[in-house]
């Protein structure tokens, strides 16, 4: 569980368009990194590059590396399937399936990866979750409601629990608070401070409190302009970043002046 | 401010537009019109069916009463819309699935011109089709279908030495409601929110596995519902049936034999011209069953879906 990322000089191309360019960072585990900057600067094209979702766009593709502890990501005999049951996601709007109840929208991924579980394994294992993702004493007299009866954060949460119900080593999030109220951003930023003990946390944020609040490292990515590829400008100590950053455009970005 | 008590301001009425009017006129004359005519044809079927409800066994074609005069012609269309849909609705599926879901761009815009292609063909070439090429083509199959296969009671035989047998109904009928299954749910399929797909994808589903929990759950009330149209169109099928078919009057499973059973579509059209007075009655009668049997598919459809309303995604 929870496992160090280390990406090198990573290009993600859409067919010909050079969409980020040159990416090298290093991801620890058991820590939150923020991934920051103006919209359209590629952070979450590289978050989902990550565990092998960019690919899923025709014609994508990526140049580089992306090592998760000895494990080559792109080698060539890896399946992108097994990729993503490692490398858990949650994202930008709330998206249980909404034919499914809330038991077994968290049940989902288990009954992929293993066809026969006993139903009191899988009862202990959606419990476990639901405790995990703060939503179990919520959902508990209505486990076989449709999950799209929660509310917003609910639902944010639940996406968490099932994404979090197949034990995966690293947990991306792409801007998961950006459709939620304060109330409930507050509960997920609660539910990444206790999870980041046993998950490698990786979220992309357009909200830079939010990245302060939650995060250890923060990576600051940008364009150089417009029809240039997004680039990591830098990546630092989250309290670095957002006191004395290195570089001017970061510390233009971090007080607002631009983005 | 201190909190003062409001006056109560008499309600004004509000001002009517005319575009409004007009537009709430029109959509409920339209909702009208059709309630009108359902109804019309109801009671027209009710009217002219009387008189053979009321007559003596004896005075019915086949001197044995209008239910066991009907009751073949009903077998005969339930069993052949049965089975037809039983075809046709895995295979519309898959091909959606297909078109939406795997083949390249190109590939699946072609292919969906084709099929819809296959809707706008006439029900009497699917017929002609049927009785020149496609019964022909039965009898070897149907041969070693008796003979290996013999102990299922669909395939006892002897098989039909024409091959217009209800086999070849049930295939030409599958083949002519294909593409009306087909479209339909390829459209549901096709608007499958992305994000709902990602989220399959994003737990570690394969492609398969992403269909099966977020397409064809998403598209099920499409495929309830496309599966009904396309019974509804089976059951009301009547050249096709008419010219493939060869009756003899029997109610049986057996769907290669030359003993087969009528639908009632398509002996209305083969009787109407020579009948007169209480066989013409009897006839309608038999239209009333069908408009019956019609009417309670659809509603039976619609309980179905209501009934996994809240798990829909509608909400």
């Amino acid at each position: 569980m929870a496992k160090r990322i280390e990406v090198k000089d990573l290009d993600i191309y859409y067919d010909k368009f050079l969409a980020v360019q040159g990416v090298s960072m290093t991801i620890e585990p058991r820590s939150v990194t923020a991934l920051i900057g103006p919209s359209g600067c590629g952070k979450s094209t590289f978050l989902r590059s990550l565990n092998r979702m960019h690919e899923l766009v025709p014609h994508a593709r990526v140049e580089g590396t992306v090592v998760m502890d000895d494990q080559d990501l792109y080698g060539p005999n890896v399946d992108p399937v097994g990729v993503r049951r490692q490398i858990g996601m949650v994202f930008q709007r709330p998206n249980p399936f909404p034919t499914m109840s809330i038991y077994d929208n968290v049940a989902a991924g288990l009954r992929l990866n293993n066809a026969r579980i006993s139903k009191s394994d899988l009862d202990a294992l959606v419990e476990r979750s639901l405790r995990a993702a703060n939503l179990w004493s919520e959902v508990k007299d209505r486990l076989n409601k449709p999950g799209s009866g929660l509310s917003g954060g609910q639902q944010q949460r639940l996406c968490i629990a099932r994404a979090i119900a197949v034990q995966p080593d690293v947990l991306l999030m792409d801007e998961p608070c950006s459709a939620l109220d304060p109330i409930s951003t507050q509960a997920i930023e609660d539910l990444i401070n206790e999870l980041k003990t046993e998950y490698t946390i990786v979220i992309v944020t357009h909200n830079m409190q939010q990245a302060a609040r939650v995060s250890d490292t923060t990576g600051f990515f940008n364009l150089q302009g417009v029809g240039q590829p997004g680039q990591l400008v830098e990546i630092d100590d989250t309290t670095k970043i957002f006191s004395t950053p290195s570089n001017q455009a970061t510390e233009d970005y971090i007080s607002g002046r631009f983005g | 401010m201190p909190a003062t008590e409001q006056p109560v301001r008499p309600r004004t009425k509000v001002r009517q537009r005319p575009g409004d009017r007009i537009f709430a006129g029109l959509s409920t004359g339209a909702g009208v019109l059709i309630l009108t005519v359902l109804g019309g044809v109801a009671a027209f079927l009710l009217i002219e069916a009387w008189p053979a409800i009321i007559a003596p066994a004896d005075e019915i074609p086949g001197g044995e009463g209008l239910v066991l005069y009907i009751w073949p012609l009903l077998f005969g269309t339930l069993l052949s819309a049965f089975f037809a849909l039983l075809i046709a609705a895995p295979l519309a599926v898959s091909i959606a699935l297909f078109i939406t879901h795997y083949a390249p761009r190109r590939l699946s815009q072609a292919l969906g011109y084709m099929i819809d292609l296959l809707a706008a063909i006439p029900s009497i070439i699917y017929g002609l089709w049927g009785f020149f090429v496609l019964a022909p083509a039965t009898l070897g199959p149907t041969t070693w279908l008796t003979e290996y296969l013999g102990f299922i009671p669909l395939f006892e035989g002897p098989p039909s030495a024409t091959g217009r047998t209800m086999l070849v109904a049930v295939m030409v009928l599958a083949v002519m409601i294909l593409p009306i299954i087909s479209a339909v749910v390829r459209e549901a399929f096709r608007q499958t929110p992305r994000l709902h797909e990602e989220a399959a994808l994003a737990i570690g589903a394969t492609r398969w596995e992403m269909l099966r929990m977020a397409v064809l759950p998403f598209g099920r009330s499409a495929i309830i519902g496309a599966s009904m149209l396309g019974l509804g169109r089976a059951l009301g099928e009547t050249m096709a049936v008419a010219i493939v078919l060869s009756v003899s009057g029997g109610v049986t499973f057996n769907l290669i034999s030359s003993g087969n059973p009528s639908t009632i579509a398509a002996n209305i059209a083969l009787k109407f011209p020579e009948s007169t007075g209480l066989d013409i009655n009897a006839l309608i009668a038999s239209g009333l069953v069908l408009f019956a049997v019609t009417l309670g598919v659809n509603m039976l459809a619609r309980t179905i879906i209501n009934r996994r309303r809240e798990f829909s995604g509608a909400n």
